[in-house]
């Protein structure tokens, strides 16, 4: 653009010449339209609407979106740790060969041999753990600041979905190494997969209708794991899942802006803005008072060159809010990269379990359950509780209490309740299933349909769902329901995680700590 | 007969069903095959990753001569995940996998003992504790023509079937 004007050159060879020593300019132009970073405000509006990448924000944020307190930056640090996950894992796929054969060879190379593979195993690690913790995470924030509601109930089935994409991929990423682990924690998954067959079986219509098996086979190409559930799980891992998250992904963030940015109330700086560095009133005319323009303008003065709801400049304001979060996204997985390994167990064997065989911790709530019946504990109860939250903003549609933490009056009461609700419902059926067992332990003969369903799994829904109508009676606000059942269900996913991650050890039995555990 | 067609003078009533004309039904005619061509082509590709073959370790082998199974005698064969046991009714293998998410077994006791989930099995292999949906399946048993003793591992058959030697 700026390109001083030279005189025209006389020859075709003089021409080329100077166009040559023009190159690295000519090229800065072809790359950077302004050239240079933008002063004005239309200049940081171009930059914005400009760039494929950063157009996907709108010109102007509300100044509160920018509060780290309103959202903690949950989101944004789901998606760093997804990118910090594409770039590890592409590196990773450089020396990983998924074959039975050489899978864990691949993996221990990648540890021990390959430069600096170790660490990008580790960063492919802690990155996946805190993708998964900020997930959930976001989802609580999302929930308790009320930014679910309409017109956001769309994206809030997108985050839905994102979240049960991020649980697949983890899942799938844990075969790969084909240790022990791996092998005995996907033979456990994919038998939940197959667990319908419970029921169809207790039904006696499995030759007819088996949508178990026909999961298991899906998962696995065949009856057990092997070359076929490795491929698979490679493909699902590296392609197909990152393939339809990076799309949702992108919706999601296009929804967003779509829906008006991040949810806030009416007037969330009752009726203030900032102005030179101080907050002013803003200019409220009275509605039954004609004014003249003498009258407008004197008096309280309306901030002027201040966009009228309180908005700056995405560029550069949104922009560093997000490079921050992504340095320090970076910056606690290579800490925890250096301190911790990931880790890696002796190769594979069909014939004798790991015991215990955890899965990840995020699924130890599940296995929990599982360890009752693994129908209802594995795919109906998450069933369940999906679609209950899928349905949330469905059914809790007043406005009231968008975009601030407990905005609802009496919200917090009704957490702190359904916190202590939560937790007595979990310990108390946990401590009661420890001490005197459960369904067969009373009854060795019971059909296997009461197996089945009565689940301690099913019983915490139950009474949350319980507790949830109870409020709703009481306190007379479908998003104060909302609230208790959100929490509870919460409260009993962490308690159901602590419990098996700590206090089960061998054969699933209950121990205080694991330093208890019979050696083997 | 709607009034319409009996008298052409008659202004036609909107509720007469909508006249259709040739292009539109052309053009409904070419998106219907439009959609059932791609439906087509989505179902094969979904039906592509249902394996035809279900490939895996062979799951029939034998295990020896039938004298060489003492009376009372139990051997765990561990490659295959069967246990075969000898009384005085006969021979008789249990699969050692467990019927709930598929670990393998361990004797215990007089019984069986699953270490991932704690479901607990008799001798019969029937169910006394835990999550497991069935008692631990027992296998075909017959005989080769060399004389050896054969185990059907994908074959059920009742408990208490005996193979008599």
């Amino acid at each position: 653009m700026a390109t001083t004007v030279q005189k025209p050159a006389e020859s075709a060879t003089r021409e080329f010449l100077q166009n040559l020593r023009n190159l690295p300019r000519g090229l800065k132009d072809a790359c950077f339209r302004t050239g240079r970073l933008p002063e004005s405000e239309r200049e940081e509006s171009q930059a914005t609407f400009h760039n494929l990448f950063l157009h996907i924000h709108s010109v102007r944020v509300h100044v509160r979106t920018l509060a780290p307190t309103l959202t903690y930056g949950l989101g944004l640090i789901s998606a760093a740790s997804f990118l910090i996950l594409c770039i590890t894992g592409v590196l990773l796929m450089v020396y990983y060969k998924p074959s039975t054969a050489m899978a864990y060879d691949s993996i221990k190379d990648i540890h021990f041999v390959v430069f600096t593979g170790r660490f990008m195993r580790n960063l492919h690690r802690w990155s996946a753990h805190i993708m998964v913790v900020a997930v959930f995470l976001h989802m609580a924030r999302v929930f308790y600041t009320g930014s679910y509601k309409k017109p956001r109930e769309f994206n809030w089935l997108v985050g839905l979905t994102l979240l049960v994409l991020t649980l697949a991929l983890s899942f799938t990423g844990y075969l790969l190494p084909y240790d022990q682990l791996a092998y005995w924690a996907i033979t456990i998954g994919a038998n939940i997969a197959n667990s319908p067959r419970e029921l169809t079986d207790a039904l006696g219509i499995t030759q007819w209708l088996d949508p178990g098996g026909f999961q298991k086979r899906l998962l696995l190409g065949a009856n057990y794991v092997g070359e076929d559930a490795l491929i698979r799980f490679y493909i699902l891992h590296v392609f197909i899942l990152p393939a339809l998250l990076i799309v949702l992904l992108g919706v999601h963030f296009w929804r967003i802006r779509k829906d008006g940015g991040l949810a806030r109330p009416e007037d969330p700086m009752g009726g203030h803005a900032e102005w030179g560095g101080e907050l002013r009133r803003v200019f409220e005319p009275l509605a039954t008072k004609t004014y003249g323009l003498m009258a407008v303008v004197r008096g309280q003065r309306p901030p002027v060159n201040r966009g009228p709801e309180n908005t700056v400049m995405s560029w550069p304001h949104l922009l560093w809010a997000e490079l921050a979060v992504l340095m320090f996204t970076v910056a606690i997985t290579l800490a925890l990269s250096l301190v911790s390994d990931a880790p890696l167990k002796e190769l594979a064997n069909p014939a004798i379990p790991e015991n215990p065989a955890k899965a990840p911790w995020y699924f130890l709530g599940l296995q929990e359950m599982v360890s009752y019946s693994a129908f209802m504990g594995g795919m109906l109860i998450p069933a369940i509780v999906w679609v209950g939250l899928a349905l949330i903003p469905f059914l809790d549609r007043k406005p009231a209490g968008e975009g601030v933490w407990f905005g609802t009056p009496g919200e917090t009461r009704v957490v702190w309740q359904s916190l202590a609700y939560g937790l007595a419902v979990a310990v108390g059926m946990l401590a009661f299933t420890v001490n005197f067992g459960w369904l067969r332990n009373w009854f060795p003969g019971i059909h296997q349909l009461w197996i089945i369903f009565i689940n301690p799994g099913s019983i915490f829904v139950l009474l949350y769902a319980g507790w949830s109508l109870w409020i709703l009676k009481q306190r007379n606000s479908v998003r104060l329901a909302a609230v208790a059942l959100f929490t509870c269900f919460l409260v009993g996913f962490i308690v159901l995680t602590y419990f098996a991650s700590v206090h089960r050890g061998p054969n699933w039995q209950f121990y205080w700590w694991p330093s208890q555990w019979p050696v083997h | 007969m709607c009034p319409a067609e009996a008298n052409p003078e008659t202004k036609p009533s909107r509720l007469d069903p909508p006249k259709v004309t040739r292009r539109s039904f052309l053009s409904i005619a070419s998106f219907a095959s439009f959609l059932a061509a791609a439906l087509t082509a989505v179902a094969g590709m979904l039906r592509l990753p249902k394996p035809a073959v279900l490939p895996g370790p062979v799951r029939r082998f034998k295990i020896g001569f039938a004298e060489q199974f003492a009376m009372g005698s139990e051997i765990r064969f561990e490659a295959e995940n069967v246990f075969v046991f000898r009384d005085a009714e006969g021979v008789y293998a249990v699969s050692a996998t467990c019927t709930h998410l598929g670990c393998t077994v361990a004797r215990a006791g007089s019984g069986f003992e699953c270490p991932c989930h704690g479901s607990k099995f008799t001798e019969m292999g029937n169910v006394t504790a835990g999550p497991a949906p069935r008692p631990l399946p027992w296998l075909e048993i017959g005989r080769a023509a060399d004389g050896q003793l054969v185990v059907y591992a994908d074959n059920e058959v009742p408990a208490g079937t005996r193979f008599r030697v």
